[in-house]
């Protein structure tokens, strides 16, 4: 009982912090560095355990997002909803791919996503990004594999199921 | 539960019931976006939801304005002495400066109460600093520790140093976002120093530029001109630096000549910004003048101010001299 609600905590608590990572400002030159950590984090739990994550939570994340990031309310929310959709259909052999396949198919998904992003964009009438901001899903693949093994030994220390 | 559903088809999880459930998610998240574009929900929200949003604000800047005080703690002893050096010599100059203004000033001021209007030389400020969030619209907003609490209104010029940074757009009870005049959907009313000619200056589409998309092919604009705040409109108060014409060059049209700018607030550097207190004065058409009626001691149950309308300042007629 005591363990289930730690690592209900557990699964909160790495959500809020991915929120919070996407808030935190990078120095103007790693500026377009910076990764997609709620999409990363999302795509995690819904490889590791399913029955947490579902669409319904993808979009309260996404909401909680828009609300903090104040662009546009439902653009964060529609674009982890495709997200977490595509993810959780292909979990079963998501979960089994060997770790550099695993990875392309996290950059395939994070590009998906600003193309997805890039629409409403365009849609509500903004301009057209600068090419430095297609790093970033470059750099969210390539943080993947640490990402992954990094959470995965955490859970095992802290023996949350 | 979700087990017996793996059991049922272990390797396709999802099914037409997850595809119709994806669907309606995706068409609620389309229904808010079009709602949020046309009423502006997402900021009723916010602020209604202040309480949670800015302790997380604050708590996102809190890296940005750790870094800035270790680069103050580890910065060399010399580093500091020279910068203070700096400061010293910037406040002599600038006081020098005024004090050849004040006599200036004071000219000005005896010739406007002359000319009986209501212009004023002095600047009612105040200081706010940058949280370090990033809001991620491409990098074209600015957070305030600064809000509605602290008597912030929206559409109050922001200013540093050196020139018009941009506006307020939003504010919350201790926050305000500012949209900067480099922002692709801003734009803002200029005069060409040396020529006086009127024109508007947008946001730059790439970049930290401000561009004049339609200035006559016969204007005479050089690079190097200065560009300050014409006042028009009556958003920002006329005559403050606004950027440095650094290129000039004929539109892909032909039709008119199109010049880059390069502003001259510290856009992305500035820690501590000032926010302009007094709205300018609107100019362009005149108040409607208050009707002749019967004097407010003849009646005393309507309030003698009702005559000037909201927000702006008394109109003159309503104001015995």
């Amino acid at each position: 009982m005591n363990r289930q609600r730690w690592s209900q905590w557990w699964f909160v608590g790495t959500l809020m912090v991915a929120l919070l990572l996407m808030l935190v400002p990078l120095p103007g030159v790693l500026e377009p560095f910076k990764p997609y950590w709620p999409a990363l984090l999302l795509l995690y739990w819904a490889l590791e355990s399913e029955d947490q994550v579902s669409l319904g939570l993808a979009f309260g994340v996404g909401l909680c997002a828009d609300l903090l990031d104040g662009v546009l309310l439902g653009e964060q929310a529609l674009r982890l909803c495709a997200l977490a959709f595509i993810a959780l259909r292909f979990r079963s052999r998501l979960r089994f791919f060997p770790m550099w396949q695993q990875a392309l198919a996290v950059l395939a998904l994070l590009l998906n996503d600003r193309i997805l992003l890039l629409v409403v964009r365009m849609l509500a009438g903004a301009t057209l990004p600068p090419a430095s901001w297609w790093i970033s899903p470059f750099v969210g693949a390539a943080l993947w594999p640490f990402l992954f093994l990094l959470l995965d030994d955490l859970r095992a220390r802290l023996r949350i199921q | 539960m979700a087990r017996a559903r793996d059991d049922s088809s272990p390797l396709f999880a999802g099914n037409a019931a997850g595809t119709l459930r994806l669907i309606v998610y995706l068409a609620l998240a389309v229904v808010l976006m079009v709602l949020d574009q046309r009423n502006g929900w997402l900021w009723r929200l916010r602020s209604a939801a202040s309480a949670v949003v800015e302790p997380v604000y604050r708590l996102a800047g809190l890296p940005a304005e750790g870094a800035r005080t270790l680069s103050v703690a580890f910065a060399d002893r010399q580093h500091l002495t020279s910068e203070n050096q700096r400061l010293r010599e910037d406040l002599l100059l600038a006081n020098a400066k005024l004090n050849r203004m004040a006599a200036v000033a004071v000219q000005n001021q005896h010739l406007k109460e002359l000319l009986d209007t209501q212009h004023s030389l002095e600047l009612n400020v105040q200081l706010a600093r940058v949280i370090g969030v990033d809001l991620g619209a491409y990098r074209y907003r600015l957070t305030l520790n600064v809000g509605s609490r602290d008597g912030v209104r929206q559409g109050q010029p922001v200013i540093d140093a050196h020139g018009v940074m941009g506006q307020v757009v939003e504010v919350l009870p201790h926050t305000a976002v500012v949209m900067l005049i480099t922002d692709p959907s801003h734009a803002v009313p200029v005069t060409i120093a040396r020529t006086g000619l009127r024109t508007v200056a947008y946001g730059a589409r790439d970049g930290d530029e401000l561009s004049l998309p339609n200035l006559p092919l016969a204007a005479d604009v050089r690079v190097g001109d200065k560009l300050l705040t014409s006042g028009i409109g009556g958003r920002f108060p006329p005559g403050f630096p606004v950027g440095q014409v650094d290129q000039v060059s004929p539109a892909a049209t032909g039709m008119f000549q199109v010049a880059l700018a390069r502003p001259a607030a510290d856009i992305d550097r500035s820690a501590d910004v000032l926010l302009l207190h007094d709205q300018a004065e609107p100019e362009g058409p005149p108040a409607p003048a208050t009707p002749a009626g019967p004097p407010a001691s003849q009646n005393p149950g309507l309030p003698a101010t009702s005559v000037s309308p909201p927000g702006k300042p008394s109109v003159n007629a309503g104001v015995p001299r």
